[in-house]
């Protein structure tokens, strides 16, 4: 395994500004994960990284080498798209083989073998080693596709949303099984996804991109709790940080520079004391009966404004409710939805 | 707005049955999900509802009227499909006034109500851009514009949302939900989704191969499933499933598995000797030492608020947790479980319907946020 090193790197498309003055140092054995929206630049940095794209400026260094330019098959990486492209006329065992029968990994049969045994036994399909790879579900190709890039043991992995085309009780499954697998491997991932729970839950790091700027790189926890603008707060959090104009909130503290108020659900706590002038006053509108989660929704007195509150379990509301919202612990930002510090 | 009223409705494609004997009531004004895996029969029966399919036997009304053998066009219903089909040719405000053109309005009151529909959904600034160059969202509220300024008697949705990420996905939820909240029209949806279907309906029939297993109120559904599918189905991650053979008596309130005896909510039926399954949902499990149901934590998940635990039982059953964030255990670890007792439900393997506990006591919540008139 090894590191990565992106830096000042730059790709645009006609008008587009893809990525743009990128810069990423990624330990050997961390796993990354760049999260942001369609159009942020995600998919397009793991093909930089690749080489399936050519950088308008920037060098990238893969275990100290720089491979800028350099083929992406003298990179040494395992690339595992969204769509699976499995080859249909082969069993599963040739398809888990293909990489290491191809010239530049030669491998003898008996390793061949066990290395496709090892990793057929990790992703739990070795009893479909013999089938067609068209007679698995989605679920067991996908696996198949992630096998394919394992069996080559290279210096990096790249993955592209590899999860986001199976069903929700599968994705969780396969979650933990992929970090599971990265980290006994002791394996270097790049991995890209819209997804904020798989970002969460897998990442070593996240890299938050918009606009093809890497605006935040942090680990979850920092990434979740301390934001650096309105933009990475809302990208993380269900339900999403409710993001409110200083206005709407008279009476709270807050640093002149702030001008927008950040406040996630369970930071909010609602009361039935409608005296305290703490409190800003409002009313509930509808309540999300959400599995254990029940989210109340009020809307601020005289304003458009709602916010979505989580409620402690045992903590009964019904639309038309007259209650005082208290905020717990707010994030401030600028004008520019830069983070305000107190 | 009306009532939609489906009976014993029954739908077979030569020896493939997509629907069977299908009965329940959308009432004036309800947002209704259909919600199951594909193949389940959900969309045939938006179809039946809305014209596109004609029923092998059964009835449909909507209000009182039969239109069970009705073409799609005689029946007053607005369709929105998961590809929103706009007119790339057109800009917004023509895409949005085009059922009304073809239904021969005046161009004043056309224009009145096309503004109106832009208001309700928040798009007026779109009105004179053209479509080609709208995200995903804005399209998806233009096809919803086209739909509402029609203002027909019900709305059949089919996957409106499936095409978007999960983060627009959301946020479009609530956006529906809202509208929903503003326009009370009687709106039947269909998806696969279960957090689509637990954020918007007033009610949910989660459907199996062609049958209803069960119909209720969100909360209803999640905290008193009537069979293992539905248990399985709602929630993420998914109710745990321990698996036990006994023979129980009416008034049990503890079951013996592997080592540990697990206090359940009393039963309120006998069964004979029968593989069974004990359910319980992650937030009710807890890490527990003095417990001796004992497991491995296999790996653990930030999620922000929580940290999801998945753990090996020593009878090889896969459990998850929903702990605190602080929670300190890790990959490796050996712990003892402990449910809440009051939450856990039971079921019968062979058929997978639930057994009745006095958890069914008292009735949940009723059918809510209908309106009527």
């Amino acid at each position: 395994m090894a590191d990565l090193r992106l830096t000042g790197v730059a790709k645009r498309f006609g008008a587009a500004q893809a990525v743009d003055d990128l810069n990423l140092d990624v330990a050997s054995g961390e796993f990354i994960v760049l999260l942001g929206p369609s159009g942020a630049g995600k998919t397009t940095t793991l093909r930089l990284v690749a080489g399936l794209e050519k950088p308008d400026a920037g060098q990238i260094h893969i275990a100290g080498r720089d491979v800028t330019t350099l083929a992406p098959a003298l990179r040494d990486v395992a690339f595992v798209f969204q769509q699976y492209s499995l080859y249909p006329h082969l069993s599963v065992f040739d398809n888990l083989a293909f990489p290491l029968r191809s010239p530049l990994h030669p491998t003898s049969e008996a390793e061949l073998k066990r290395k496709v045994g090892a990793v057929a036994q990790m992703l739990r399909i070795e009893d479909k080693l013999q089938s067609p790879a068209t007679r698995l579900s989605g679920g067991q190709m996908q696996r198949v596709a992630i096998g394919r890039a394992l069996v080559r043991d290279p210096s990096l992995y790249l993955m592209d949303e590899p999860l986001s085309s199976l069903d929700a009780k599968l994705r969780n499954d396969l979650r933990l099984e992929l970090k599971r697998i990265q980290q006994d491997l002791g394996a270097t991932m790049l991995y890209v996804t819209h997804d904020q729970i798989e970002a969460l839950t897998m990442a070593t790091r996240i890299g938050v991109l918009e606009h093809g700027r890497l605006v935040q790189v942090g680990k979850p926890q920092q990434i979740y709790e301390d934001p650096a603008s309105s933009y990475v707060a809302a990208r993380l959090g269900s339900p999403r940080i409710n993001l409110v104009p200083r206005a709407m909130l008279n009476g709270i503290k807050a640093p002149e520079r702030a001008v927008t108020i950040g406040a996630r659900a369970e930071h909010l706590r609602l009361h039935r004391d409608l005296t305290n002038l703490a409190y800003r006053s409002a009313r509930v509108r509808r309540v999300e009966r959400l599995s254990d989660q029940h989210l109340v929704h009020v809307g601020l007195d005289d304003t458009d404004h709602e916010l979505i509150t989580a409620a402690p379990r045992g903590q009964r509301f019904e639309p038309g409710d007259a209650v005082g919202v208290e905020l717990l612990q707010p994030l401030w930002f600028d004008a520019d939805g830069q983070r305000v510090r107190a | 707005m009306a009532e939609i009223r489906v009976e014993q409705l029954h739908k077979a494609f030569a020896d493939f049955t997509a629907v069977k004997d299908s009965t329940f009531t959308v009432r004036n004004g309800e947002f209704f999900c259909l919600l199951g895996p594909s193949g389940c029969g959900k969309t045939t029966t938006l179809r039946m509802i809305a014209g596109l399919e004609l029923p092998t036997s059964g009835q449909i009304f909507l209000g009182n009227e039969d239109v069970s053998y009705k073409r799609a066009s005689a029946r007053d219903i607005a369709f929105v499909f998961q590809m929103f089909a706009l007119y790339p040719h057109m800009n917004v405000r023509r895409n949005i006034a085009f059922p009304l053109l073809s239904q021969g309005l005046p161009r004043a009151e056309i224009d009145r109500q096309v503004e109106q529909a832009a208001r309700t959904l928040r798009i007026t600034e779109l009105l004179d851009k053209p479509v080609s160059g709208l995200s995903s969202g804005d399209r998806q509220r233009v096809a919803l514009g086209r739909a509402i300024v029609r203002q027909p008697l019900a709305f059949l949705m089919d996957e409106p949302l499936g095409a978007l990420d999960a983060e627009f996905r959301e946020l479009m939820c609530r956006e529906l939900r809202a509208l929903h909240d503003r326009l009370h029209a009687t709106t039947v949806y269909v998806t696969h989704d279960q957090m689509e279907a637990m954020a918007m309906a007033d009610t949910i029939a989660i459907m199996n191969r062609g049958v209803i297993e069960q119909l209720g109120a969100p909360l209803e559904v999640y905290e008193r499933p009537a069979s293992v599918f539905v248990a399985d189905f709602i929630g993420a991650p998914a109710m745990n499933f321990l698996p036990f053979d006994a023979a129980l008596a009416d008034g049990t309130s503890a079951v013996q598995i592997g080592a540990a005896r697990i206090e359940v909510p009393a039963l309120r039926e006998a069964v004979s000797a029968r593989p069974l399954l004990c359910g319980v949902r992650p937030e009710h499990v807890r890490l527990d030492d003095g417990s001796a149901l004992r497991a491995e934590v296999l790996g653990t998940e930030y999620l922000g608020t929580s940290r999801i635990v998945t753990l090996n039982t020593a009878q090889g059953a896969t459990l998850r947790a929903k702990v605190a964030v602080t929670s300190p255990a890790k990959r490796g670890d050996h712990v003892g479980l402990a449910f809440d007792a009051a939450a856990v439900s039971l079921f019968d393997t062979g058929s997978g319907r639930a057994l009745r506990t006095a958890r069914d006591d008292h009735p949940l919540v009723h059918r809510h946020g209908a309106r009527h008139g």
